[in-house]
């Protein structure tokens, strides 16, 4: 049997207490002007030629805010499918092969884009 | 204490008591937000790729950037833009109403009905200014 001390020092089922919840509460609220600067990027280059989008994409102010918002939405992201995964699936063999899906496709995407935005920076 | 240890020990187990779920009760509006947040995340996560598809094609050359323009300016392109801006912009409404709401405020009914409301409404015109002026940046339609 748990004391309610006890329930408290192991932190509950996933041992990590409010972390994910905090996490994804943090990573919420710089979404909001993350994703407006996003957005606002995205129409500034519509239309540009593709040497044009290049030089903005890669400009250091622009390409900080895309990676910010990149790392900022993957982490989010990734809680977020975590937190969905955990509500419906209940198989445990296909529970955990979707918590993995969720980490690979998370980092790829994540990495990928960010690799880009680098690429576009350094101009290697 | 002692008959449910006996319970659990012998014979077959009975089904648990299961609290009634979704479908006993009234739809609400911040019922169909709820679960439209959840949506619009979901396909959010998954609409991450064209991003991820388009700093690809950007920074691969213009041949690339080309087939992505080619793309996002067919009808199906615009349909999926159209859709992934409204997503993100609903999403990000309604986080924010969700932040409201976990600092505590906002939940007398006639608030939580219009922060609600205000999610849908807002979404939608954001939606058709977002797109208004991507079509004055662009030079107006073509």
């Amino acid at each position: 049997m748990l004391t309610a001390a006890r329930r408290v020092r192991g932190l509950g089922a996933a041992h990590s207490g409010t972390a994910t919840f905090w996490h994804q509460r943090i990573t919420s609220v710089a979404g909001v002007p993350l994703t407006l600067a996003a957005v606002i990027i995205v129409i500034a280059l519509l239309g540009r030629s593709h040497a044009a989008v290049v030089q903005i994409l890669g400009s250091p102010l622009v390409a900080i805010l895309m990676l910010l918002f990149i790392v900022n939405t993957a982490y989010h992201m990734w809680i977020g499918m975590q937190e969905i995964i955990l509500d419906y699936v209940h198989e445990e063999k296909l529970k955990l092969l979707s918590l993995m899906a969720n980490t690979f496709f998370v980092f790829a995407v994540g990495f990928a884009a960010a690799y880009a935005i680098l690429k576009l920076s350094f101009g290697v | 204490m002692a008959e449910l240890d006996a319970g659990s020990a012998a014979g077959p187990r009975r089904p648990r008591p299961l609290s009634p779920h979704l479908q006993i009760y009234r739809p609400m509006l911040t019922t169909m937000m709820s679960i439209v947040h959840r949506i619009t995340g979901a396909a959010l996560y998954f609409g991450m790729l064209l991003i991820a598809w388009w700093l690809i094609a950007a920074a691969s050359g213009p041949n690339a950037y080309a087939y992505v323009e080619w793309f996002m300016g067919s009808w199906i392109g615009r349909l999926v833009l159209f859709g992934y801006t409204w997503a993100l912009l609903h999403h990000m409404l309604g986080g924010i109403r969700h932040l409201i709401w976990d600092l505590g405020s906002g939940f007398e009914p006639a608030e939580r009905e219009f922060l609600t409301l205000a999610t849908i409404v807002g979404s939608i015109s954001l939606t058709f200014i977002v797109f208004v002026v991507g079509y004055l940046a662009m030079g107006g339609p073509r």
